[in-house]
Formats: structure tokens, C-alpha cells, sequence
């Protein structure tokens, strides 16, 4: 067998690993194990190109590779679970970088003896890794808070990316037809780096869901059109999956928020705050709504003791104030006086898919109690308390309800059907979305406004200590 | 067009296919898993980069893979590492309870 077969079948392994590994990552009972399987692939595919007879020195590879394993170690041992949508965003970035510079590599390489083939795949390669690049470091931005998470909208946006865009793919088809024009193609990667940032500039944080997810499926097709210009069936594999996991989680957290994709990409929501009462308002418009029906700690612990059923449900200001933990100790201090206590988990809870799990089960909740809009919402009529914790449009009974409300027709979780609820929030301020919400000014909501984590503590401690004196 | 692209077209769309079908399975409470993992498997680009870095083909070609193997790379160790970190936090009462 010659070597290079023996490289073909290691990659063949590498390929079959990879799927049954995503395949194990489907059931909680198995996912550890499809990591084990990926990184066996990962390991096959690495030594299968070291054997490739083009690799003549070992020098810098060594070198570049310790160097990456020891800021990847790095990252994975220390980064806070808080911090996942930043750190996927930041790796998606890496994942661009690296493969736009293949990209301009190989075409230095072949210069204008390129093939056809090769040209229009590099083209879509640089293209596409040099927006990834950009893009997922101004997704990073946005959610680390260097950048405003409010969508940055500047005249004609639209259009401009929509040519920008359009002038790309022309460029890629200049080159097809010639490849020796090296000017198109660093105007081309330039094209890419420009784009990156003023398609995601506009987009505001709350979007940031769909943006990383799309952001995924760019770096996984830009590592496809690798594997077709390199004529690698292993990357072209983990390409198509890793394009099509993004592209299908993005449809779902799309569906999940009742919006398209190009809505989401080209509709700046929330650059408009919506201005005072809804059509419909009568109520909402006469209650001064900062004082409608605030509540102390005292009262949501007089209201809990009584509660035999409580649905927990938790948005994006549990992680921004990392209340993950006290939020488990509410339950556990709950569940200790007979409460039955589950989480309801919305799908776009979070600046991420499945954001609000990682945070729980980092604090120790079993996955058991985590359950989604699909198998809980019927539920909340029959529970006593819904708490909420820094949610807000997932919880907005507009979506129901007003046809009129920007985000009509969203799924939202039940919580104002409960018998009562507790919403714990920062402040009145309306969401990132600048929507009303009628569950805040509701005779059977009560809001405890200030810092989650704080006021989970007091009400935790008030709860211990009634315990206390009843035992 | 050349027997080479239909042949990577065939596998590009099967990989498609089958992952389409993997990825829908996965529920909810394993998307952040999933797609730290995937973001793992991407890092694949390291073979591409590895042969840009080894193949002596001039000091840009060398700069510039190099660079792409330490990015690829932070994103095969990182990757692999956190997603396993997040799925050893995934435990039902009972397994606590042990």
C-alpha cells in the first residue's frame, strides 16, 4: 500500500469518528463518549497529513502547535462558563483566520497556474474565512461589551452589504477566469474583512443566537471549500457538518424568536424603541407602571411558602448577574419545604443555543428538572409560582396576544398563566427589544426589582430561616 | 466540469445529508455542547495548515501556515476540552445522589 492510500484511509477513520461522535453527542447518556471519538479522529486525521509527502519540515509546525495547545489548554481549563457565547465566538474567529490564511497560501503557492476548480474554491476560502474572521470578532466584542450590544445602523447599511456581497462573488468569478490577477484577490480577502465587521455591526446583542450560529456555519463551508481546493474529503466532511449544524441551529433559534433569517440579519431590531403604549394599552398607560406592583423579598417569600408547584424560569440577566447558583439554592430551599421545582428553558434564552443549560448544570442542577418550552408550557395553568429571572421578551405574553407587538406570534413561555408570578429584574426598563411587557403590570405578577443575585440571596435566607424556626 | 469536483460535490452533499440528521436528534439542552464540539471538528482546517507550514514552499508560505496551525489548533485543544468540561457537569438527581 502506498503511503498516500494509507494517508486516504486514516482520513476515512477520521471521517467515520467524526459522525459517530456527533452522532453519541446526541443523548446525554453518550456525549462524553462522542467526544472521545472525535478527538480520536481529530489525532488519526493530524498524523494521517504529518505521513503526506509534501510535509518536508517539522520545525514550525511543532513550534506553532505548542505554542496553540498551550493557549488552547488555556482557554478550555479556565474559561467561566459565563463566558461561553464569547469564547465560541472568539474560536469561530480563530477557525476564519486560519482558514483564510490556507487560502492565501495555497493561491502564493500556484500563482496563476492555479486550476480552475482550485481558483474558485480559494476564492470562496479567503472570502469566507476573512468574514468569519472579522464578524466573529465583532460578535466577540458585542457580547464581551467592548462594542454597544444596541445594533449600530448607519445610512444605507443594507444595500451596501447587499453590493459588497454581490461584488465578492463577481470578483471570485474575474478570477476563475483569471487567476493570475493577484490585485482582484487580496481585494477580494479585503472585501471579506469589511464585511465581517459591517454585517454584524448592525445586529444587536439579543440576535447574537442566530449571528453565532450563522458565524458557525461560514467558518464550516469556508473549511469546505478548503477540502474542495485541497481535494481533502475530510474536510470537505467536517465542513458540510460543521455548515449544516450552524445553519440548522440558526433556523431553530430563528423559529424560536418568530423571525426569519433575513430578518434577522438585515432588521436591526431594537434600533427603534418602541414608544409608549402599544395600541391596545388602557391599563398599562394608567398605572404608573415603576411602582404598578412591586414586591419585597418578604412578600415573594410569604407567596413561595405557601406554593406547592414552582416553575423556574431563567433568561440572560441570571447569567449577567451569574445567579446560577443562588438560583439552585432558591430551589433546593424550596424543594426542602415540599415544593415540586423544575426550570423551563426557552430556546433563545441566553446569548447562545442551550446557553441557560451549561449555566445550570455548572451549578450543580440536574438535567432532570430542565425542561423545554415544547414539554413544560402546558403546565404553567396548573402551577402555583412561576419565577422569573431575568427574563423578559421569552416571557411576554404579547407574543400571544397582540398582533400589533413586534414579536406577535413568537413561542413564549406560559408564565403569566400561572396562578402567580415573581419576576425578578433588574429594572422597569423595557427589554433590548424596547417591548412593553403586559406580565410586569399583571394584578397577579408581583416584580422584585434590584441585582438578581442579591435579591435571590435575601429571599433565600428569608426562606432558611423560616425553616429554621419551624424545625 | 471535472470528475474530481462532481466526486467531492457527492461527498460534500452526503456529509450534509447525514449531518442534517445527527444535528436535528440533539436536544436543546445539548446545543452549547454540540456546538462547541463542531467548533472543535472545524479545526480540522489544521490539516490544510499543517502542509502550508511543512512544506517549505518560501517564508510567507511558512508565516502564514504557521499562524493558521496555532490558530487551528487552539481551537482543536480549547474545543475538545471545554465541551468536555461542560458535558461532565450533565448529571441527573439520581447520579448525584451516588
Amino acid at each position: 500500500m502506498t503511503s498516500d492510500a494509507l494517508v486516504q484511509l486514516l482520513y476515512l477513520a477520521a471521517s467515520v469518528l467524526f459522525i459517530l461522535g456527533l452522532q453519541a453527542l446526541g443523548k446525554v447518556e453518550t456525549a462524553r463518549r462522542g467526544v472521545v471519538y472525535a478527538e480520536i479522529g481529530m489525532l488519526l486525521a493530524v498524523v494521517g497529513t504529518l505521513l503526506h509527502h509534501e510535509i518536508v519540515s517539522y520545525q514550525w509546525i511543532l513550534i506553532s502547535v505548542v505554542i496553540g495547545s498551550a493557549i488552547g489548554t488555556a482557554m478550555g481549563l479556565f474559561i467561566p462558563m459565563v463566558k461561553m457565547p464569547e469564547r465560541i465566538a472568539l474560536s469561530h474567529a480563530f477557525g476564519g483566520l486560519a482558514v483564510g490564511l490556507v487560502g492565501v497560501s495555497e493561491y502564493l503557492r500556484h500563482g496563476p497556474s492555479i486550476s480552475t476548480l482550485q481558483m474558485a474554491a480559494t476564492g470562496f476560502e479567503v472570502f469566507l474565512g476573512a468574514l468569519t474572521f472579522t464578524g466573529s470578532l465583532m460578535a466577540f466584542g458585542k457580547l464581551q461589551g467592548v462594542l454597544p450590544g444596541r445594533p449600530i445602523s448607519y445610512p444605507l447599511q443594507n444595500a451596501t452589504n447587499v453590493l459588497g456581497v454581490a461584488v465578492s462573488v463577481a470578483m471570485i468569478v474575474y478570477l476563475v477566469l483569471h487567476p493570475g490577477a493577484a490585485g482582484v484577490f487580496y481585494a477580494l480577502a479585503s472585501f471579506g474583512v469589511v464585511l465581517g465587521i459591517t454585517l454584524v455591526l448592525p445586529i444587536g446583542g439579543a440576535d447574537m443566537p442566530v449571528v453565532i450560529c450563522l458565524l458557525n456555519s461560514y467558518a464550516g463551508l469556508a473549511a469546505a471549500a478548503t477540502g474542495f481546493a485541497l481535494g481533502n474529503n475530510v474536510l470537505i466532511i467536517c465542513g458540510a457538518l460543521d455548515g449544516g449544524s450552524g445553519f440548522i441551529l440558526g433556523m431553530m433559534m430563528s423559529k424560536a424568536m418568530n423571525r426569519s433569517f433575513s430578518n434577522v440579519l438585515f432588521g436591526a431590531m431594537g434600533s427603534t424603541p418602541a414608544a409608549g403604549p402599544t395600541a391596545t394599552g388602557q391599563a398599562p398607560a394608567a398605572v404608573p407602571i415603576s411602582s404598578a406592583n412591586e414586591g419585597s423579598v418578604e412578600e415573594a417569600a410569604d407567596i413561595l411558602r405557601s406554593a406547592r408547584s414552582i416553575i423556574i424560569v431563567p433568561g440572560y440577566g441570571m447569567a449577567v448577574s451569574q445567579a446560577q447558583h443562588i438560583v439552585r439554592d432558591l430551589a433546593n430551599a424550596l424543594a426542602l419545604g415540599g415544593a415540586s421545582v423544575r426550570y423551563a428553558i426557552h430556546p433563545v434564552a441566553g446569548r447562545m443555543p442551550g446557553h441557560m443549560n451549561v449555566l445550570l448544570a455548572e451549578a450543580n442542577v440536574s438535567y432532570d428538572q430542565l425542561f423545554d418550552l415544547d414539554s413544560i408550557n402546558d403546565d404553567f395553568v396548573a402551577t402555583d409560582v412561576a419565577i422569573v429571572v431575568g427574563a423578559n421578551d421569552v416571557v411576554n405574553p404579547a407574543a400571544r396576544t397582540q398582533p400589533s407587538s413586534p414579536i406577535f406570534g413568537m413561542p413564549v413561555l406560559a408564565v403569566d398563566q400561572a396562578r402567580t408570578a415573581i419576576v425578578f429584574k433588574r429594572s422597569f426598563n423595557p427589554g433590548f427589544a424596547g417591548i412593553e411587557n403586559e406580565l410586569f403590570t399583571k394584578p397577579s405578577t408581583m416584580m422584585v426589582l434590584g441585582d438578581a443575585k442579591k435579591m435571590l440571596g435575601a429571599l433565600v435566607q428569608e426562606l432558611k430561616g423560616e425553616l429554621k424556626q419551624a424545625a | 466540469m471535472s470528475v474530481t469536483v462532481i466526486m467531492g460535490l457527492y461527498v460534500f452533499v452526503l456529509a450534509i445529508f447525514v449531518g442534517w440528521q445527527l444535528i436535528s436528534k440533539v436536544p436543546h439542552l445539548l446545543h452549547t455542547p454540540l456546538m462547541s464540539a463542531t467548533n472543535a471538528i472545524s479545526g480540522i482546517s489544521l490539516v490544510g495548515s499543517l502542509v502550508a507550514a511543512g512544506s517549505d514552499h518560501g517564508r510567507i508560505m511558512t508565516v502564514l501556515g504557521s499562524v493558521a496551525v496555532m490558530a487551528a489548533t487552539i481551537n482543536v485543544v480549547g474545543g475538545f476540552l471545554i465541551t468536555d468540561r461542560m458535558l461532565r457537569m450533565f448529571k441527573t438527581r439520581t447520579q448525584r445522589a451516588k
